[in-house]
């Protein structure tokens, strides 16, 4: 059997609350929120969320062969995405790392390959959407990442087996970008919706048909698609019972482009029963139709943190925040020098730790060394130290601090003197809160972040957050 | 094995100290001139009579040139030293040991620092080491910020009580420095008003923060038995001590901010060397690195000058002000003379030099001079991760 063995959707904790936009310029906007990654995430760190929350509800030993990261928003170009990505959940070396590259559609294709294929294979998939003040993608679309991991039984139970899938493709000028650009652009709407109701039924016919299912065995039924008319449209139109369509969750996280099919997947599967059929439908330049079914092992499938909880865990940011944020308004920076690209060399000598959050842990004194020390600063013991993972390991902040001068691309600076459970501490930056709304005692965990960019390098390393 | 110390076997004969502040029409350059140059003036001798220089920067130049081309020294050693703002106070140590083994009968050490040319306010840092980009942001500002909060919770202070406390260490500091010629800020301030100034980290405020200037200041050590050659003033060199930390503090979960290890073993060590068995009695004068109010605090602590957990009342009772019973600071400190990095631990010694010798202007002379031991500290780097260095200065032998 083959399928998905764990899955993981990633929402960041920030909310624009839609009105918010027509409140400013007395247009744009609409009803409920849309979700916003913060200043310091970007495609490749919240791609790492989703990875560690897909990996952390897996079984031991269901460890990928190879990871496919996916995204139409890419923190490089030339540079390999997914290297950061499986540096960051610290995958052995001889696993493969390879990015699917720029339109939205190369995600579900990334799954289907994965599906496809014999090895274990983590699908990553993240995105970042937006659009110019007031548009329509501003307010309809949003931030996050979700990401599956795909094997056989072999590896650890499969909680969704592969049923098949079907994909039909046609050449139209429906949704494009050039690259560098932060906006897309769209054809009339009307001429994608005729253009995606006979790819959409062509796929999933042949798709049930090879599967040998009828739509009302359908117990749910995902569609997604940068064009929501169509997605919406289509969704009626499929034979399947209505309360089958599940939420797509618009209202909330809004569209997060080539990481919703994965988001919204594992969303469905973390409240799924064994025996259903799930229907994954997603409209990108042609359509794609994927059937699973669960097993019994979904019953004991625990993941770490559902959508659900992220969607309920969520704080507002103000529309001023988030247009500084994403570059659409410039905001004066820190009145402190920009800090000097990072070193590659260092970097690579330092990838466990930079990367992988590891320190060292002194055999002897059970001292933990953060960075990692070759002479124990307890006993003094030399080059007698084991690798001491951190990036799972929560803490209590003894002391904190806010720091209004100190550089940073979003002030204030929040940090903390963290003491880790089990032993040690390390004062780290926080991120994700509100100055002023912490308090010594309160508990964090660790979360993988982009501190800054210099040189069109982008130096990333690890903060705490309030766990939640 | 052991730390001698190098008591009465060398002295200082000569000072000079620049203003600080923010001297937009003079560069380091200047401001090395200036400082030696009066220190020339003061003991008669010539650069050619001094045999060796050390010289002090963090972030203003590099090399023994950076001296011997602004001074024109001709086939002269000089060298670089750099210990972060303990800086001045490694140039010292280094040419009183050379001058304490023989190796020199007459040393220089100059200390000086320019940092309002780099277009920012406050300190930018020196460092340009390449890196992986992992290291701590967070400013000095920050990290001493926490001391405040460790105290407090430690020895049963509110917010309010701490406020007051590390307010009216500010407040000392700028009485003292309103009556000192050459420093930065020559205001007093009201109590309200640092209480009321804007935050900048944690909760310190802009008054909780040293004045950031430019200036130098310079000494030239001498053989004890031919400081009189000199002057009939010498001050002896009793104590000299020096900690670099290893920076273990901000991984130990025991450490609660309330204390600077570092410190509080410069301490104990100077006053070994220096024979001192009751500080807060012994001592005419100190001066401390306040960089930050709550540093000032618990260095009063960690050098004895206070019991553990007694230095806040100490404060509010007026022991360490100009008329107290220890005046620490009486220059204005950091906060109010000005922090120029790789100056002020010989500005330290400048004021142990005017204050022991009776130099010091009649409206901020200390009460009991007579002592005629002062002691000076100075720092460099953060809570938990600090350079610590104590000298201890005397007007007589033995």
């Amino acid at each position: 059997m083959r399928g998905i063995i764990s899955a993981g959707g990633y929402v960041p904790y920030r909310r624009l609350q839609r009105a918010e936009i027509a409140k400013t310029f007395g247009s744009g906007g609409g009803k409920g929120t849309r979700s916003v990654a913060s200043y310091d995430e970007d495609t490749t760190t919240m791609g790492v969320e989703a990875a560690r929350l897909a990996l952390s509800g897996a079984p031991a030993g269901a460890t990928p062969d190879t990871l496919w990261f996916s995204t139409a928003t890419p923190a490089y170009a030339d540079k390999n995405n997914a290297s950061t990505v499986h540096a960051a959940l610290r995958l052995d070396s001889d696993a493969g790392a390879f990015d699917f590259g720029g339109a939205l559609r190369s995600s579900v294709g990334a799954l289907r390959a994965a599906l496809d294929s014999s090895n274990t294979v983590l699908v990553v998939t993240a995105d970042q959407r937006g659009g110019l003040p007031t548009s329509a993608d501003e307010a309809a679309t949003g931030d996050g990442a979700g990401a599956l991991l795909v094997g056989n039984d072999t590896a650890g139970p499969v909680i969704a087996e592969y049923l098949g899938g079907a994909s039909t493709t046609e050449e139209f000028i429906e949704r494009w970008r050039t690259p560098g650009s932060t906006r897309s652009r769209a054809w009339e709407e009307r001429f994608g919706e005729v253009k995606y109701a006979p790819l959409v039924e062509q796929a999933w016919n042949a798709a049930l048909k090879a599967a040998e299912l009828s739509p009302e065995q359908i117990a749910r039924v995902i569609v997604t698609g940068m064009h929501s008319r169509a997605a919406r449209a289509v969704g009626t139109r499929l034979g399947t019972a209505k309360e089958a369509l599940v939420d797509d969750r618009s209202a909330t996280v809004g569209n997060t482009g080539s990481a919703h099919a994965a988001l919204l997947l594992a969303d469905a599967l973390e409240s799924a029963a064994p025996g259903q059929v799930i229907a994954l439908v997603v409209l990108a330049d042609g359509a794609d139709v994927l059937l699973f079914r669960t097993t019994d092992a979904i019953s004991a499938y625990k993941p770490a943190r559902t959508v659900a909880s992220q969607i309920a865990n969520a704080a507002d940011i103000s529309y001023g925040k988030f247009l500084g944020w994403r570059g659409e308004a410039k905001l004066e920076p820190p009145r402190r020098p920009e800090p000097d690209r990072i070193s590659a060399s260092v970097s690579g000598r330092t990838e466990d730790w930079k990367y992988g959050f590891v320190g060292s842990r002194d055999r002897n004194s059970g001292e933990l060394h953060m960075p990692p020390a070759r002479i124990s600063r307890v006993g003094d013991t030399v080059d007698d130290m084991q690798p001491a993972p951190m990036a799972d390991v929560q803490g209590t902040i003894a002391l904190l601090t806010i720091d209004r001068i100190a550089y940073s691309p979003s002030p204030p600076t929040v940090f903390a003197v963290v003491d880790w459970d089990g032993g040690g501490r390390l004062p780290v930056e926080l991120t994700d809160v509100d100055a002023d709304s912490l308090k010594m005692g309160d508990r964090v965990e660790m979360t993988f972040r982009k501190l800054f960019t210099s040189d069109e390098i982008h130096n990333y390393f690890w903060k705490a957050r309030p766990v939640r | 094995m052991g730390s001698h110390g190098i008591r009465d076997r060398v002295a200082i004969v000569g000072m000079g100290c620049t203003p600080f502040g923010e001297q937009w029409n003079k560069g380091t350059d200047d401001l090395i001139v200036d400082s030696t140059e009066a220190t020339f003036a003061a003991t008669g001798i010539t650069k050619d009579e001094v045999d060796a220089f050390w010289v002090g920067t963090a972030m203003s130049g590099a090399s023994g040139m950076m001296l011997a081309r602004p001074m024109q020294l001709h086939d002269k050693p000089v060298t670089h030293v750099e210990n972060f703002c303990a800086t001045a106070s490694e140039a010292l140590r280094n040419a009183a040991y050379a001058v304490a083994s023989g190796a020199y009968d007459v040393a220089m050490a100059v200390g000086v620092e320019k940092v309002k040319d780099s277009g920012y306010q406050g300190l930018v840092g020196a460092g340009k080491t390449p890196t992986d980009g992992t290291g701590r942001t967070l400013t000095a500002a920050a990290m001493f910020a926490m001391c405040s909060p460790g105290y407090g919770k430690k020895y049963g202070l509110d917010e309010a009580q701490m406020r007051e406390v590390l307010a009216r260490i500010a407040w000392k500091n700028h009485y003292n420095g309103a009556r000192n010629p050459r420093a930065q800020f020559r205001k007093e301030v009201s109590m309200e008003t640092i209480c009321n100034a804007p935050l900048m980290a944690g909760g310190l405020g802009v008054y909780d923060c040293s004045g950031v200037a430019d200036g130098s200041a310079a000494a030239i050590i001498v053989r004890a038995e031919d400081a009189h050659k000199y002057t009939d003033t010498p001050l002896y060199i009793k104590a000299l001590s020096l900690v670099a930390g290893n920076c273990s503090g901000n991984a130990d979960p025991d450490y609660d901010y309330t204390t600077f290890p570092e410190i509080a073993a410069t301490g104990r060590d100077a006053y070994a060397q220096a024979g001192i068995t009751n500080p807060r009695e012994q001592l005419a004068m100190a001066e401390v690195h306040d960089c930050f109010t709550p540093a000032e605090l618990l260095i009063y602590e960690d050098l004895q000058f206070a019991e553990r957990g007694t230095a806040w009342k100490e404060v509010l009772d007026g022991t360490f002000d100009l008329e107290g019973a220890l005046p620490v600071n009486p220059d204005g400190g950091l906060k109010s003379f000005g922090h120029p990095v790789g100056a002020s631990g010989l500005r330290m010694v400048f004021e142990a030099w005017l204050q022991l010798r009776g130099e010091a202007p009649a409206e901020r002379t200390i009460k009991h001079a007579d002592r005629g031991l002062a002691l000076t500290h100075n720092l460099g780097g953060y809570p938990g991760e600090m350079v610590s260095f104590v000298s201890i200065l005397g007007t007589e032998l033995g």
